[in-house]
C-alpha cells in the first residue's frame, strides 16, 4: 500500500473509530431532508419544485460539518509536521486526505439520495441526472472546502470563519448542480449543466490542492 | 570549523572520527548551513548562524528559551523557511531537492503526532510505511517497539500511554526506518533514566553507521564528542537605537531628537 | 532589520504624493458631480433617476479594480514576501469592501424604479456578491490568527483563490442572459456611450481611484507605524528580560 493510501485509510479508520464525525454529516443531512417536506406540507408539486434545492443545500452544510476536522486535528497533534516532511508530495497527501473526506462524506450522499429524491417525489428522470450532478458536484465541494480549512488551521472561531470563506466558493456548484436537475425535471437539455459541473470539478482540482498546499505550509512556518 | 561566530569557545576540537570514510563533498562536510536567519512574528531571533556537520557527527543546540532551538530545528527539517542563509546538502542547496531532503531525515518535535484511537504499533506502522512508501514488514515494528520497551503495549490504543510512552513511541519511530539525518526537538523530556541511555545508545549507533545528529536538549542527554551550538550569540545586536531612529523619522521628528536619543543610550 | 528597510524608502514616497492624491480627489470629485448631477443629460427613458449611475458604474469599477491590486499585492507577497505587499492588500480590502457594497446599494436603489425589483439573481449580481463575501473573508482571514503575518499570508492566497471571480463579473453579461445591461464602455467596438454621459463617468471613476489611493496611502502609512510602534515594545520587553537574566551558560 503506498503512502498515499496509507493517508486515505488512516482518516477513514479514525473517522470509523470515532464515530461521530462522518455519520454526523449523514445524519444532519437525512434529518434536514426529512424536516423540508414535514414544514413545507405533502404537496407532491411544491416539493417536487423545491427537492433538488433543499437535498443540495443539505449536502453542503453537512460537507461544511466535515471540513473543520480535515486538517485540525492532524495540525494540533503535530501530526501535519510530520506529513509535511514525508518523502510524499503535500500535494499527494492533501489529495489522499480530500479523498478520505469524500469517502466519508460524499459518497454516503451519494448512496442516500436517491432515496431522498424518492420521498421528495422527483421524477425519474431528474433522479438520474441527480446523481450524476451529484457525483461530480461533491468532489468539487470537497476541493473548495480543503481550501477553506486549510487556511483556517488553527485560526481563533475556525469553524465560524471557515463557513464565510467556503461559501462563496460552493455557490457556483450549487447553482449549476440544482440547475441540472431542475433542467431535466422541466424536459429541457441538463448537459450544458452538467458539463459546467465537470468544468468546475477540473478547475477546482488543481485550484483546490494548490491553495490548500500553500496554506498548511503558511500554518506550519 | 562549527561555530565560527563565536570566536571564545570552550569546548574542545573534535578529533577525527577514526576509520570513517569521508564522502566527498562539494564544498566543506555534508550537511551545511549558512548565515541562516529566522524571523518569527516580526521578530528577528537570530542572523548570521553557521553550522557544518560530517558523517558521524553530533551537533547540541544550547541556549535559553526563544534562543531559537526549535526553530532551527524546523528549517533544518524544511518545515519553516529561513528568513535569509541557505542550507546544503554535499554543497547543492536543500531546497532544490527538498524531497529527497525529507526521505533522508527524521523529526521528532514537541507533538508526536499519534492518534489516541489508533494502536501503538498501528501508529509507528503508519509513520514508517509512510516513510518507507510501503506497508511495513511487523517485524520491524515489533523490532523498534522492543528496543524502547513498548513491546507489550502494541496492540494498547495510544490514549492509554503515559506521557513518558508517548515520547518512547516517537523515538521509536526514528528507529523504524532509516535516515542520514536525526533531528531531535528535546526528546528526553518525559523520559526515565533507562529510556535516555537507551536513546544515547541509539543515537552512538547511529553516529557510527556515518549518521548524523542535531539534538536541542537541556543537557540530560550524554554525548561523545559533540560539537555545542550557542543560539543566543547568534541573536541579533540590539537594533533598539536603530529602531527609536526609524520611528523618529517616520513619525517627521527629523534628525535632531533621534540624535539626542542614541546619544542618551550610549551613557550608562 | 531589513523588514523595515523599503518600509521606510515607501514613507518617504507616500509623504510626497498624499498632498497631491489629495487634491487631486477633491477636484476631481467636485468636477465629476457637477457634471454627473447638474452638466449632464438625463435619459430619455429613465429620466432623472440616471443619474445613480454616476456612482453606481465607477463603484462597480473600483470594485473590480481594488481587488485586481489586492490579488496582485498578494501574489508580490506570496512570491517575493515583500513586506509593503502585504500591508497594501491588507489595506485595500476594507476600500474595496465599501466600493462593493456601494455598487450593491446603489444598483439596487436604481434598479427598482428600472426593473421593478430590488433584488435578482442573475450571474451579474450574484458574482458581486461573491466577489463582497470574498472581500469580507480576506477581512476576517487578516485578523484571525494571534500571529498576523500568518493571517496575512492565508488571506493572499484566498485573494489569489478569489481572483477567478473577477473575469466572471466582467464577462457575466455576455456569458449568460442576465437583467443586467451588458457590456457598453470596454467593447470590441469601442465604447458605446455618448462623450456627454461618458465624460462625468470617466471622472468620477479617476476621482475614485484617487480616493483609492489617498486612503490606501494613508492606512499604509499607519500599519506601518503601527507595526514599528509593535517591534519598539518587544524589543523594549527583550531588553528588560536580557537585564534580569543573564545569559545563562550551560551544557
Amino acid at each position: 500500500m503506498t503512502g498515499f493510501w496509507l493517508i486515505v485509510r488512516r482518516d477513514v479508520v479514525m473517522a470509523w473509530r470515532q464515530g461521530g464525525d462522518g455519520f454526523m454529516a449523514i445524519m444532519f443531512f437525512l434529518i434536514t431532508v426529512t424536516l423540508f417536506p414535514l414544514s413545507v406540507g405533502p404537496e407532491s408539486t411544491i416539493l417536487a419544485r423545491i427537492g433538488a434545492a433543499v437535498v443540495w443545500v443539505a449536502a453542503l452544510l453537512a460537507t461544511l460539518l466535515s471540513l473543520e476536522r480535515m486538517f485540525q486535528s492532524d495540525f494540533e497533534d503535530g501530526s501535519l509536521d510530520l506529513m509535511a516532511i514525508t518523502p510524499l508530495s503535500l500535494e499527494a497527501v492533501v489529495l489522499a486526505k480530500c479523498l478520505a473526506n469524500w469517502l466519508l462524506t460524499g459518497a454516503p450522499l451519494l448512496l442516500a439520495a436517491p432515496v431522498l429524491a424518492m420521498m421528495l417525489h422527483m421524477d425519474r428522470e431528474g433522479l438520474a441526472i441527480f446523481v450524476t450532478a451529484m457525483a461530480l458536484g461533491t468532489p468539487s465541494l470537497v476541493f473548495t472546502g480543503a481550501i477553506g480549512a486549510a487556511l483556517t488551521v488553527g485560526a481563533r472561531r475556525g469553524g465560524v470563519l471557515l463557513t464565510l470563506l467556503v461559501l462563496p466558493l460552493y455557490i457556483p456548484v450549487l447553482i449549476f448542480g440544482v440547475g441540472a436537475v431542475e433542467a431535466a425535471v422541466m424536459g429541457q437539455p441538463a448537459q450544458p449543466h452538467l458539463l459546467v459541473l465537470g468544468g468546475l470539478l477540473l478547475g477546482t482540482l488543481p485550484l483546490g490542492l494548490w491553495a490548500s498546499t500553500a496554506a498548511l505550509r503558511q500554518a506550519l512556518e | 570549523m562549527n561555530d565560527t561566530k563565536s570566536p571564545s569557545r570552550n569546548a574542545p576540537k573534535a578529533p577525527e572520527a577514526a576509520g570513517a570514510d569521508r564522502p566527498q563533498d562539494n564544498g566543506g562536510g555534508l550537511f551545511t548551513g549558512r548565515g541562516l536567519v529566522c524571523v518569527r512574528g516580526g521578530r528577528t531571533v537570530f542572523e548570521g548562524l553557521d553550522f557544518t556537520l560530517k558523517s558521524g557527527d553530533a551537533l547540541v543546540l544550547l541556549g535559553p528559551n526563544g534562543s531559537g532551538k526549535s526553530s532551527l530545528l524546523r528549517i533544518m527539517a524544511g518545515l519553516l523557511k529561513p528568513g535569509g542563509g541557505d542550507l546544503l546538502w554535499y554543497g547543492y542547496a536543500v531546497t532544490d531537492d527538498p524531497e529527497s531532503h525529507h526521505a533522508r531525515q527524521h523529526y521528532v518535535g514537541h507533538l508526536d503526532g499519534l492518534k489516541a484511537a489508533m494502536t501503538v504499533s498501528e501508529n509507528l506502522s503508519f509513520w514508517t510505511g509512510l516513510r518507507m512508501g510501503e506497508a511495513p514488514p511487523p517485524g520491524l515494528i515489533r523490532n523498534a517497539l522492543d528496543t524502547f520497551g513498548l513491546d507489550h503495549l502494541a496492540d494498547f490504543p495510544a490514549r492509554m500511554l503515559s506521557a513518558g510512552q508517548k515520547r518512547r513511541l516517537s523515538l521509536a519511530r526514528v528507529l523504524a526506518s532509516p535516515a542520514d539525518l536525526w533531528l531531535l526537538d528535546e526528546p528526553a523530556v518525559a523520559l526515565d533514566r533507562e529510556s535516555v541511555a537507551t536513546l544515547e545508545q541509539a543515537i552512538a549507533r547511529h553516529r557510527r553507521r556515518g549518521g548524523m545528529v542535531v539534538v536541542a536538549t537541556h543537557s540530560e542527554i550524554a554525548l561523545s564528542r559533540a560539537w555545542p551550538l550557542y543560539l543566543d550569540r547568534f541573536a541579533p545586536s540590539s537594533g533598539l537605537a536603530e529602531l527609536r531612529e526609524d520611528a523618529a523619522t517616520a513619525l517627521g521628528d527629523g534628525g535632531h531628537k533621534s540624535a539626542r536619543a542614541s546619544r542618551q543610550e550610549a551613557q550608562p | 532589520m531589513h523588514r523595515f528597510a523599503n518600509p521606510k524608502r515607501f514613507l518617504r514616497i507616500a509623504a510626497v504624493v498624499l498632498p497631491w492624491s489629495t487634491a487631486l480627489t477633491v477636484a476631481l470629485l467636485g468636477l465629476g458631480l457637477y457634471f454627473a448631477l447638474l452638466a449632464s443629460p438625463a435619459d430619455y427613458q429613465q429620466g432623472e433617476s440616471v443619474r445613480i449611475m454616476y456612482v453606481h458604474v465607477p463603484a462597480a469599477w473600483m470594485a473590480l479594480f481594488v481587488y485586481s491590486c489586492l490579488a496582485a499585492a498578494s501574489a508580490v507577497a506570496l512570491i517575493w514576501k515583500h513586506p509593503v505587499a502585504d500591508l497594501v492588500a491588507k489595506a485595500s480590502a476594507p476600500i474595496g469592501a465599501c466600493f462593493t457594497f456601494i455598487a450593491l446599494a446603489t444598483g439596487s436603489i436604481w434598479g427598482k424604479p428600472m426593473w421593478g425589483v430590488w433584488w435578482v439573481w442573475d450571474a451579474r449580481l450574484t458574482s458581486v456578491l461573491i466577489l463582497f463575501f470574498f472581500y469580507m473573508g480576506h477581512i476576517a482571514l487578516t485578523s484571525a490568527f494571534e500571529d498576523a503575518s500568518r493571517g496575512e499570508r492565508a488571506a493572499a492566497i484566498l485573494a489569489l483563490v478569489g481572483f477567478i471571480n473577477i473575469p466572471v463579473i466582467k464577462w457575466s453579461v455576455d456569458w449568460w442572459n442576465t437583467l443586467h445591461q451588458p457590456a457598453s464602455m470596454i467593447r470590441m467596438d469601442g465604447p458605446a456611450i455618448h462623450t456627454s454621459m461618458l465624460a462625468p463617468l470617466l471622472i468620477m471613476a479617476a476621482a475614485f481611484t484617487a480616493y483609492y489611493v489617498t486612503v490606501l496611502i494613508l492606512r499604509l502609512r499607519g500599519e506601518i507605524l503601527t507595526r514599528k510602534i509593535g517591534a519598539l515594545r518587544m524589543t523594549r520587553i527583550q531588553d528588560r528580560q536580557e537585564e534580569r537574566t543573564p545569559h545563562m551558560k550551560e551544557v
